[in-house]
């Protein structure tokens, strides 16, 4: 049987599945719950300074993008840190640590962004027994216009100096949360590690409104006829998480350290692809909010069943084995050649992928045969591009397969042997050198 | 056979009065607003959609399942008013099993198609119950055409020649209009006085005169119609019924299944529609099958539908049969009759011929279904004799009869499959047809 237990930057935890700081960490009730039904550990809701707690609007705080049957794709929040009392969320960190002391409490945190207040907390939250410490740099709504959360996660020299009065007033590992409202996630986590972070956590909540009501013409959520933007979760999110992870994993300026995955993990699979990627841990909240906690169940036996099928005894084993194969498009493979393949027994005869070919690309699939109504890919005008495998509702039914010797497309043989655009003959940069030589 | 110690029982009122409530109300619920949407996102949205063409009325059906998924039923109404306007009956009663269905391409892959015809009962009763009217008459052409009969070919023709501005008069046999909707669809297909709230959605849009119990041979002459009018759409249905050619046939209670239906569907209470407690419904089509399960409904122990070929080659589809069977019904097949077995000139039993053997099956009542027939006699003679093909009225691709100024559509013609959804769209081209010759 597989071992899922991990240890980030020091932190252990049964399993690699953490609950993200948001709703469900807030209190001890909840926390207790989520650890009862199975989770590794917790990132404590965030906690702001001392003194009268922060207050949240008293309308809706959610609003979503739902897929078939109401199936919840993509979830916003404009929901505050805690809007509870300091004292009392320190009493019930230290209660739950010393209840759970398997289980991994790591408190997240938000101050002003002066050394005095980060002290001061570092302190306090020291005392409770916690594993460690979240920096809350990604919150887009609400602590952003008082120049908290992604407010300090847009300006890396801000990280950077957060980081190091962090490290210098606590012992406790440092976990910098980064926000995606950014145009190069490379460089707060270059200054997180400047500033001698210990980890990085990705991806917090994308700037978003979900929709605008058409009667009102308010954005959703609506609070009495006004909306502000949001933070985006949930499965819609995963792809660009899998990707934000992806460049700091691969950056060599901050390869090898540590990342806990955040970004719309639903299930085992979602978890596995985000440890491929480099994550030490992965972080759920949307999926734990839509479902409650009982998800995990799911999620360790599927990545437990995963691990004994592939033979991984642990999560190191497989741990960052898809990172060296995100690279730039330059280096991608040109005599990589494949044709979409129909399966004519799995066809349902649908047409999708007529249309879609036919309308949006290359007329290389057929509707009309002799005749009769039939799907078949033209080898001349098939340019490999997967479009009809993504529109075709049947899995399995269309298959891209690799051709050899010459393509019935260019007329041209294809040449066996590795070969990328730096040094295609089409390459300005290639006459250029050509040139200077 | 001791048929002398046999009592008949043919009654009315047989089961509680909540017990018809149940058994006579919709067959198949409708949707909800959450199910339409769930089941209008299993629509692939189909290129070239099998659905439509399969559809003799070739309504859109991938456009309006979308539009029903993104909200907007009132849209999709108008998507299949385009081409059927009787879409919320054809909703109902089409065999969408072997239409629209059959060729789903979530047959193919699962078994299961997606819910077309609910679907469609969906938009079109959203459209009808916001009293949504969508066509307006074009400026009027002066031209006027007589229809004879009020069912889907008469009306569907009507609707579209007043769209086109012409003035029409529709000429019907009966008290009311509907046709076959109206007096023959079974109860459970239909309730709650659906055909004719339809009827008047559909002639809402003006220009179309109803002129009831007018019937062509009896009160009206075609040849006087074909004079006061620019043109005429015969769409007067089959009027015939096919006799059972056997002994004692006529005896006290073996009576016509279409009749027996008519008067069910025109009962103010099904309940004191009286029915045998042993009843035997010979033959194999629809009205067999609605017989049979209405007969059943309304507190009958034993009804048997007796059909003299076998199982595959019966007109009423696989589904039908099943909802037959499901709902009470016995089903036999090779039963040829011999005779009608009568006691005193009243009915005990039918005796059958089955594979060389006769099985006596006893009953109180029979009903007869057997096949209609188109009654000739009603239009020739009242005008120029206008060829016939098949028994029917022989018409060309255009729906003309060899008759000048005068089209033919739905069941009275030779063409096509007794369907609701072919007699719409017979009528809609024939009117058409109609507009291109007066247009011209």
């Amino acid at each position: 049987m597989a071992d899922l237990s991990t240890n980030f930057v020091g932190i252990t935890s049964p399993n690699p599945f953490w609950l993200a700081s948001a709703p469900p960490t807030d209190k001890q009730y909840n926390v207790e719950r989520a650890f009862e039904v199975g989770w590794g550990g917790v990132v404590w809701k965030t906690l702001g300074e001392a003194g009268p707690p922060v207050v949240n609007v008293n309308g809706p705080r959610y609003g979503a993008v739902w897929g078939a049957d109401r199936r919840l794709l993509g979830l916003n929040n404009i929901e505050l840190i805690t809007d509870r009392d300091l004292e009392i969320n320190l009493q019930e960190i230290k209660a739950t640590k010393k209840n759970w002391p398997d289980r991994a409490v790591v408190v997240s945190l938000m101050v002003p962004c002066e050394e005095d207040p980060w002290k001061k907390i570092l302190g306090r939250v020291a005392e409770t027994g916690a594993d460690g410490v979240e920096l809350n740099f990604g919150c887009p709504h609400g602590m952003s216009e008082r120049g908290m959360g992604s407010a300090v996660g847009q300006v890396p020299e801000y990280i950077q100096m957060v980081a190091e009065w962090c490290k210098q007033h606590t012992d406790m590992p440092v976990i910098v949360k980064l926000t995606p409202n950014i145009t190069d996630i490379r460089r707060p986590a270059e200054a997180a590690k400047r500033g001698g972070a210990d980890a990085v956590s990705l991806i917090n909540t994308i700037n978003s409104i979900t929709s605008v009501d058409l009667d009102s013409f308010a954005p959703e959520p609506t609070i009495d006829g006004k909306g502000s933007h949001g933070g985006y979760c949930g499965p819609a999110v995963k792809p660009i998480a899998l990707s934000m992870v992806s460049e700091i994993a691969r950056n060599p300026e901050t390869a090898g350290m540590p990342i806990s995955g955040i970004g719309g993990v639903t299930t085992w699979r979602d978890a596995a692809e985000f440890i491929a990627l480099g994550c030490g841990t992965v972080q759920v909240c949307t999926a734990a909010m839509t479902y409650g906690f009982k998800v995990v169940q799911e999620m360790i036996a599927g990545l437990e069943n995963y691990m004994d099928e592939k033979g991984y005894a642990t999560i190191e084993d497989f741990r960052g084995r898809a990172v060296p194969n995100v690279t730039d498009w330059q280096y991608l493979n040109l005599n990589y050649v494949t044709k979409a393949k129909i399966d004519q027994d799995k066809c349902i005869k649908c047409g999708r992928c007529h249309i879609a070919c036919e309308d949006t690309s290359h007329q290389a699939i057929t509707n009309m045969v002799d005749g009769v109504r039939h799907f078949e890919v033209i080898e001349e005008e098939c340019v490999g591009c997967n479009l009809c495998v993504n529109v075709c509702p049947v899995e399995n039914c269309i298959s891209m397969e690799q051709i050899a010797g010459v393509d019935p497309r260019t007329k041209k043989p294809i040449d066996p042997d590795y070969a990328n655009w730096t040094t295609h003959p089409n390459n300005p940069a290639v006459w250029a050198k050509e040139a200077a030589e | 056979m001791n048929a002398d110690r046999y009592v008949r029982d043919v009654q009315a009122g047989r089961l509680e009065a909540e017990a018809y409530v149940d058994l006579f109300s919709d067959l198949h619920p409708p949707l909800d607003a959450h199910e339409a949407h769930v089941e209008a996102d299993r629509c692939y949205f189909c290129y070239d959609a099998p659905c439509m063409t399969a559809c003799p009325t070739s309504i859109d059906i991938p456009l309006f399942i979308r539009e029903i998924s993104t909200g907007n039923p009132l849209a999709a109404a108008k998507t299949i008013f385009n081409q059927n306007i009787f879409g919320g009956m054809c909703a109902r009663v089409c065999p969408t099993e072997t239409l629209c269905e059959e060729v789903c391409v979530r047959e193919t892959a699962e078994g299961k198609p997606v819910k077309i015809g609910l679907l469609q009962r969906y938009a079109t009763d959203a459209a009808m119950a916001a009293d949504k009217q969508y066509y307006t008459r074009a400026a009027s052409t002066g031209k006027k055409v007589a229809v004879i009969g009020a069912g889907p070919a008469g009306l569907a023709c009507a609707h579209r020649l007043a769209m086109h501005g012409h003035d029409v008069d529709v000429y019907e046999a009966h008290a009311k209009a509907g046709g076959l909707n109206e007096y023959g669809i079974a109860s459970y297909k239909t309730p709650g006085g659906f055909a004719q709230r339809e009827v008047d959605y559909i002639t809402a849009i003006g220009g179309i005169t109803v002129h009831y119990e007018k019937a062509l041979g009896a009160d009206l002459s075609l040849d006087a119609l074909a004079a006061d009018h620019d043109a005429v759409f015969l769409g007067m249905g089959l009027a015939g019924v096919n006799a059972l050619s056997v002994p004692e046939a006529d005896a006290a209670g073996s009576i016509d299944a279409v009749e027996w239906i008519e008067g069910l569907r025109q009962a103010d209470d099904v309940a004191s529609v009286p029915v045998g407690r042993r009843v035997v419904v010979i033959g194999g089509g629809m009205t067999a099958v609605d017989a049979a399960v209405q007969a059943k409904a309304l507190g009958a122990d034993e009804v048997t539908i007796c059909y003299r070929g076998p199982k595959e080659r019966m007109k009423a589809s696989k589904y039908e049969q099943e909802i037959a069977q499901v709902r009470g019904v016995a089903i036999r097949y090779h039963m040829t009759p011999i005779r009608v077995v009568a006691a005193d000139g009243e009915v005990a039993g039918v005796e059958f011929d089955r594979d060389g053997e006769t099985v006596m099956v006893r009953c109180d009542q029979v009903m007869k279904a057997i096949g209609q027939s188109f009654a000739a006699d009603s239009l020739n003679g009242s005008g120029e004799t206008i060829a016939l093909d098949g028994g029917r009225i022989k018409v060309d691709a255009d729906g003309k009869t060899t008759m000048a100024k005068v089209w033919a559509g739905g069941d009275c013609v030779n063409a096509g499959d007794d369907l609701t959804v072919t007699a719409v769209s017979q009528g809609r081209d024939a009117a058409e047809s109609i507009h291109r010759a007066l247009s011209a």
